[in-house]
């Protein structure tokens, strides 16, 4: 199983539509998907119409397998399944600094069992630097970043670098791409065209602010489904095509 | 995904409303829109609608449906998928077909790998997988929506077309009817839904002309085809009862044996997997046996001639048997190897694939010659003519369980003589000769199993079982080791032996006289066992009690 985060400390920068636009069409390539909305706002499951509510809440969730395996709702698509957000996951730190053993691998010990029914995972993270974001970059294999093309979401992407190459152990391979970007801004078409190629780990696919993207929560479904021609759908599938695969069924 | 299903018929008979499930793409009943309407918003999925096709698939002597699965190649749009099921049709396992669709039949081992080909191997194993049945299905699927617009249960429905039993749910051969299933309802449920998906099965529950599926689409498909589960005909059994005349039973018996040599037959020609020869061996050498213990109740001279035919089609086999004996312990032989590596065995193999082609040529040309034909039609003519004879009974002579008596106490006696002869100075031969005479004797038991207590039977048997596994592991190995002596030596004249493969066979031969070595050693304790006081008690009851339900 590949594990996918879409992470930023900020938030409004895109993380939940990538997550739901890719995890979608990991999902229609035929790989089994699970979607973690791990942020307690709960966007990721109200686009997929799922009730933002764990039985038991983080604690239980934390606590075992059972409850992560209970919680798990499919989605109208094939091969997509959700485990949904929980207004509780606002304490997530306490109740993964309280769940014993090593804190910071709480997320990833808990993803390594549903390796056997899912060939694809997605968290989608809240915006934050705390025990939650440390969690998934010890669990995550790729660390998707959408940026908006500013100076100082620049620096945010060293400062998130640098933190990852620091950490111990296996470390996520870093991908960040541009996300909401206004084609008629002067610094955002600047900073897309010159970074992209000047810094690797930067993905060559742009995404576009588009009224598309917005609309998904009107119509609750991930662009990539209800608008597949779309320019907006095309960007997704695009940056989808950039990234790492998930890896093939075992082959005998 | 798609965890459980529930199942429904609808009753094309009840209520003008009840019409087929299929008339256009998601168009359920009124009656059943209605119903549904009480929880759900109903929306048409018509991505997921289309031709299904299904081929249900099981070894030629049903191993999956005895084990209570049932094995499906399903092809919608897309890549096909294996579906395993249990009996009550829940799903238990389920992988995609990559690549090129297989072909059916296809050996079990041939399968690609998966959840599906896990469970499946160890059970068909070392069989192929052959078409049971085919299908080809309009479905529709219809989104059940809570009330955010969230699907939380499917209805399928699938209007199925019998379509025989042609690879791959092709259409019906020529002068094969199709036949047109009861259209079925399944609500399937969506992960983390199940009440829902529950709430939907009860409200169809009371929808009239919709009842609960009670046989799978297989049961049906099979019904519809005129096909039982298990009618394989592999077993012996004849209809055969204590008060008919000898010559009658005996006649019975080897038509039945006949049927079992003609019901292989296709798949030896075809080489679909090699129990069918297999098989077909044992009716042959159980004819032969039954021609030579049983022959003196039948006409003058039937005995003799047949016999010999029996003897050639039984000769006819044996190379090609021996060869697939060695192939089929391949692996397992290859894993035990200590001083030599695997690969080194690799040339032995492609020798004895070989020689296994040559000899299926030669075994396929007896199959199709003129005599095999004569031998079959003219021997089934002659029984035919004996067990249907009305004045036998009139005739006098013995009847069957007279027959069956005696002629088990002879073969009995024979063994416990020779079998008490043998020192451990006496050659192999002496222990050839034994297992020759255990298998008549199990072959008299088998026919005439009908007309025993079946408590005495399975004693009997049960002893005798194993005198024989442990005369089977002597033979066995003192037969491989002569062939592979023999084998070496042809690979040596071909030049396609390197020396690390002779040596790796000779590892090979050490390990099966170790083996031999080990059940010789055993007989001693396995015969005083079979022939001892417990045993003959065994045999005694079974001889003096007839089976009490047996018929007259």
């Amino acid at each position: 199983m590949r594990v996918y985060a879409t992470y930023n400390i900020k938030g409004g920068v895109g993380k939940t539509t990538a997550a739901v636009n890719l995890a979608h069409l990991c999902a229609a390539g035929g790989h089994r998907t699970l979607l973690w909305d791990l942020d307690p706002q709960g966007a990721a499951s109200f686009l997929f119409r799922v009730k933002p509510r764990v039985k038991g809440g983080g604690k239980a969730l934390i606590r075992g397998r059972r409850a992560l395996d209970d919680a798990i709702k499919g989605t109208d698509f094939d091969n997509l399944d959700l485990l949904p957000a929980d207004f509780s996951y606002r304490t997530m730190d306490l109740l993964l600094a309280a769940a014993g053993g090593k804190p910071a691998g709480r997320i990833a010990a808990l993803l390594r069992p549903l390796a056997a029914d899912y060939d694809a995972a997605f968290l989608d993270c809240p915006p934050s630097i705390s025990l939650v974001s440390e969690n998934v970059l010890h669990a995550a294999d790729v660390l998707l970043v959408p940026l908006i093309p500013t100076t100082l979401s620049l620096r945010t992407l060293d400062q998130l670098t640098e933190f990852v190459a620091g950490l111990d152990g296996r470390r996520p391979r870093v991908i960040a791409f541009f996300s909401m970007v206004d084609r008629r801004k002067r610094l955002h078409r600047e900073i897309t065209e010159n970074l992209s190629a000047e810094r690797p780990g930067v993905a060559g696919t742009v995404i576009p602010a588009l009224s598309l993207v917005e609309r998904m929560s009107v119509e609750r479904a991930p662009v990539t489904a209800f608008a597949p021609r779309s320019r907006a759908a095309r960007a997704y599938r695009a940056l989808w095509s950039e990234l790492p695969p998930p890896p093939a069924q075992p082959e005998r | 995904m798609t965890p459980g299903l529930r199942e429904f018929v609808l009753d094309g008979g009840v209520g003008a409303d009840v019409g087929r499930a299929n008339e256009s793409a998601g168009d359920l009943t009124p009656a059943v829109r209605a119903a549904l309407a009480q929880a759900f918003t109903l929306a048409a999925d018509r991505g997921a609608a289309g031709t299904r096709r299904r081929t249900w698939l099981d070894t030629s002597d049903w191993r999956l449906h005895r084990a209570g699965l049932a094995l499906q190649h399903e092809r919608g749009r897309g890549a096909g998928r294996l579906l395993l099921t249990g009996g009550d049709g829940a799903l238990l396992a389920e992988q995609p077909v990559t690549g090129r669709q297989p072909r059916w039949p296809r050996l079990a081992a041939a399968l690609p790998g998966g959840p599906v080909t896990d469970r499946v191997l160890p059970l068909a194993s070392p069989r192929a997988l052959l078409p049971v049945a085919a299908a080809v299905s309009t479905v529709t699927v219809t989104r059940l929506l809570d009330a955010e617009g969230k699907t939380v249960a499917r209805l399928i429905a699938d209007a199925a077309t019998v379509t025989g039993a042609a690879p791959g749910g092709r259409a019906a051969a020529a002068g094969e009817p199709a036949v047109t299933l009861p259209a079925r309802l399944a609500v399937a449920e969506v992960r983390g839904y199940p009440g829902q998906a529950r709430t939907a099965a009860r409200l169809l529950h009371g929808v009239p002309g919709v009842a609960p599926a009670a046989q799978t689409m297989l049961q049906q498909a099979l019904r519809a085809l005129g096909r039982r589960p298990g009618d394989d005909g592999g077993g012996a059994d004849a209809r055969i009862t204590a008060g008919m005349p000898a010559a009658t039973a005996v006649a019975a018996v080897l038509l039945r044996l006949l049927e079992v040599c003609e019901q292989n037959l296709d798949g030896v020609l075809r080489d679909i997997d090699t129990e069918f020869l297999h098989d077909f061996r044992v009716a042959v050498r159980r004819t032969r046996s039954a021609v030579k213990l049983l022959g003196d109740v039948l006409p003058e001279g039937l005995a003799a001639r047949y016999g010999a035919e029996f003897k050639w089609l039984g000769d006819a086999t044996t190379p090609m048997r021996d060869l697939d004996v060695h192939l089929l312990g391949f692996d397992e032989t290859a894993r035990h190897l200590v001083a030599a590596k695997a690969q080194d065995l690799e040339p032995f193999r492609a020798f004895l694939l070989r020689r296994r082609a040559r000899e299926r040529r030669r075994l396929t040309a007896a199959l199709r010659s003129p005599r095999f034909a004569a031998v079959t039609h003219d021997w089934r003519k002659a029984l035919l003519e004996i067990r249907d004879e009305p004045a036998a009974a009139a005739r006098g002579g013995p009847t069957a369980a007279e027959l069956a008596v005696t002629t088990t106490a002879r073969a009995y006696r024979k063994v416990t003589r020779r079998g008490g002869a043998i020192t451990a100075e006496s050659p192999p031969e002496s222990l050839h000769d034994l297992r020759k005479r255990c298998k008549e004797l199990r072959y008299l038991l088998e026919f005439f199993a009908p007309l025993h207590d079946p408590a005495a039977y399975r004693d009997v048997v049960g002893d005798l079982k194993k005198l024989q596994d442990v005369l089977g592991a002597f033979q066995d190995g003192q037969v491989q080791r002569e062939e592979i002596r023999a084998l070496a030596d042809a690979m040596l004249a071909e030049h396609a032996a390197p020396a690390a493969t002779l040596l790796a066979m000779g590892e090979v031969a050490a390990r099966l006289a170790a083996g031999q070595a080990a059940a010789r050693a055993a007989f001693g304790t396995r015969f005083a066992r079979f022939a001892g006081p417990e045993g003959r008690r065994h045999m005694s009851v079974l001889l003096r009690t007839p089976h009490a339900g047996a018929p007259g």
